[in-house]
């Protein structure tokens, strides 16, 4: 991400999950699109809400998997056929039955580290630094009881002082302007 | 179902539901975080802790030491020898990598089965997992007799230009088993990750805060990030699944695919699997009845749990009690003298008394006293019961092991096992290696997985307003 200056927008408190939701709903019709909301644990509603509705973690998994499958399946092919034919009592070379169950366990493996750490590539982490942090009420919250709405400044609906008005509009705890 | 004996006014039971509660009432989202981040941001650690991790330790310090007499001098310090080949060894993998299976049960298969129960114990449930899969996977490492070159079971090009045979259960093992600890520590430490954001965000001094900081690698609960996760976490318990069962059941194959009577049997996988479970739920019972009393977590860890563990240890105690039953059957209606001589011998042979000690303790008195709500609910009693079960499955695999093997097709071969001090050790090793491995987690980790409490309190329901909601 390149360098920023300035205001990463404005970030909202709530006390319930309930009054995020509305608000977001509501933030989303009015044609708010560069926002996110922030939670202690995961709020489905919210992400509606937002108009996050679908991920691509699902297909990760399902490449990484077949990957980690196929790779197994072939090696052991290659290697009990070509690298190292051995007569195990008189049993054929491609013995495929046998061959799937370490296919089936790197099956696993890959779709399982897929699944995991694509999630986090998706998300963007490892992060060792996000402007929100400099809020000082997100910390004690944010991972908490608290459930917060931010409207990004790169939204071209953006205006400090309007947005301000806007988001007390929905009777939130505060209302903070977060700095790059 | 024995629900006639609540009583209405039990602040127990939710009068919404007419269930026991699964956490105590009037808990808030930030009485629950405190509790849970205080065990661990404390710098006063408990004596009792000290007490307990100097004993564990010493425990695991005496592994250390047998292991390292047993690279000085080879596996001629243990018992085993023709006709007993696999002795404590391969007892205590299989006895370990049992009691792995419930964490996985817990976080995996009753996530899929939306029990919101497990949530409070999912946690330290797969943190023993994760350790008792190091205990376990230690076992066959040693076993080899050249741990140095345990990478030759591994399909690395090597300069000898010789591969593994991959019609061979052992080296299916190899697959089960480092996938099984692989995809169990990534999916602990995945679950943890909002916590540990909690810990950063809840820690007071700089060193906390950096630790905490990093392990959470950022993380700030933003929704989309949430929605991701929660796809990543129904994936990952979608695949343990499958894995957890296959694990157990690749291991019996080591035994199944054989051709020696008592082991050459189809029953083994589904019984192996059961089994498991049920040494697990017990081994998990062990851990939670001391915690839940020494960290007064009685209103997260509540009765419900205990109760219904007791359920889950009842049915596959059931489950392990029909593969009893259908080893002695088949014996008998297979016709084949060997087998049924291989049942005899277990049951009324020289080493008799271990099968009668296992059918007491798997069987006997589990399943008959498992069925009282009462007893379910007696902390004391699922103690001792927990503590029945996990030597009752021991000695299943001891019987399954020794007695199997100590008599042969040849009576000229026949043999007998007894365990050396440096068996004994390195089993206890293990017992303190476990400890200590958890007592670290306790002590630095948070053990009860915060967003998930958070998520089952009442306070989490989204209360809709018909003006807002009315585009729905």
């Amino acid at each position: 991400m390149p360098a920023r200056e300035g205001t990463y927008g404005l970030l909202a408190e709530f006390e319930t999950p309930g009054d995020l939701v509305r608000a977001a709903r509501q933030a989303r019709e009015d044609g708010w699109r560069r926002m996110d909301c922030y939670t202690p644990y995961p709020v489905e509603e919210a992400a509606e809400a937002i108009g996050f509705h679908r991920n691509k973690v699902p297909l990760l998994t399902l490449i990484g998997g077949l990957m980690g499958g196929v790779a197994v399946f072939t090696l052991e092919t290659w290697i009990s056929v070509l690298a190292y034919p051995l007569n195990i009592a008189g049993r054929p070379m491609y013995s495929w039955p046998a061959f799937i169950v370490p296919a089936y366990e790197w099956t696993i493996l890959w779709a399982g580290l897929s699944a995991a750490f694509g999630m986090l590539a998706l998300n963007g982490l490892p992060a060792l630094y996000h402007p929100l942090f400099n809020a000082p009420n997100f910390r004690d919250g944010a991972t908490t009881d608290k459930f917060f709405l931010c409207l990004e400044a790169l939204d071209p609906k953006f205006d400090r002082a309007q947005t301000k008005a806007y988001l007390e509009a929905f009777k939130p705890l505060s209302v903070t302007e977060v700095d790059y | 179902m024995a629900t006639k004996d609540i009583k209405p006014a039990d602040h127990w039971v939710d009068p919404a539901t007419g269930e026991y509660r699964v956490i105590a009432p009037g808990q808030t989202f930030r009485s629950i975080t405190e509790k849970i981040v205080r065990i661990v941001l404390t710098p006063h650690t408990p004596m009792g802790w000290f007490a307990l991790f100097t004993f564990a330790g010493g425990g695991a310090t005496m592994l250390l030491v047998a292991v390292t007499w047993l690279f000085l001098k080879g596996t001629g310090i243990w018992a085993i020898t023709q006709p007993v080949a696999w002795g404590f060894a391969i007892i205590n993998f299989v006895w370990w990598i049992g009691i792995g299976h419930a964490g996985t049960l817990i976080s995996a298969i009753l996530l899929l089965f939306k029990q919101g129960w497990r949530n409070s114990i999912s946690r330290f449930a797969e943190a023993m997992t994760i350790f008792a899969v190091v205990c376990a996977g230690m076992f066959p490492l040693i076993h080899v007799g050249r741990p140095w070159l345990a990478y030759w079971m591994l399909p690395v090009p090597l300069t000898m230009n010789v591969w593994p045979q991959f019609r061979s259960p052992l080296l299916w093992d190899v697959f089960a088993v480092s996938t099984y600890a692989t995809i169990s520590v990534v999916f602990w430490y995945i679950g943890m990750v909002p916590d540990l954001a909690t810990m950063r965000d809840r820690a007071q001094n700089k060193f906390a805060q950096y630790f905490y900081g990093l392990l959470s690698v950022g993380w700030r609960g933003s929704v989309r990030h949430w929605m991701r996760y929660e796809t990543a976490s129904l994936l990952l318990a979608g695949l343990a699944t499958p894995l957890v069962l296959s694990v157990h059941t690749v291991i019996s194959f080591d035994f199944a695919v054989a051709v020696l009577p008592g082991w050459h049997t189809t029953i083994f996988p589904p019984y192996f699997v059961a089994g498991a479970i049920y040494s697990g739920f017990a081994m998990v019972l062990t851990l939670a009845i001391p915690l839940r009393k020494f960290y007064h977590l009685e209103s997260l860890v509540t009765e419900r749990h205990i109760d219904n563990m007791g359920k889950v240890m009842l049915v596959t105690g059931f489950i392990v009690g029909y593969g009893y039953a259908m080893e002695a059957f088949m014996a008998w209606y297979s016709a084949d003298h060997w087998e049924a001589f291989a049942f005899w011998n277990r049951a009324f042979g020289p080493m008799g008394w271990s099968y009668w000690t296992l059918i007491a303790c798997n069987l006997v008195i589990p399943l008959t006293t498992l069925w009282s709500r009462k007893l379910r609910t007696n902390i004391a009693f699922m103690f001792f019961i927990s503590i029945v079960v996990n030597v009752g499955m021991w000695f299943e695999r001891f019987v399954i092991i020794v007695t199997s093997l100590y008599r042969d097709f040849l009576p000229s071969s026949w043999g007998t096992y007894r365990a050396t001090k440096w068996d004994y050790m390195t089993f206890v090793g293990t017992l303190g290696l476990f400890t200590t491995l958890f007592l670290l987690f306790v002590r630095f980790l948070p053990m009860i997985p915060m967003n998930e409490i958070r998520m089952i309190l009442p306070q989490a329901k989204i209360k809709p307003k018909a003006t807002v909601e009315a585009g729905d």
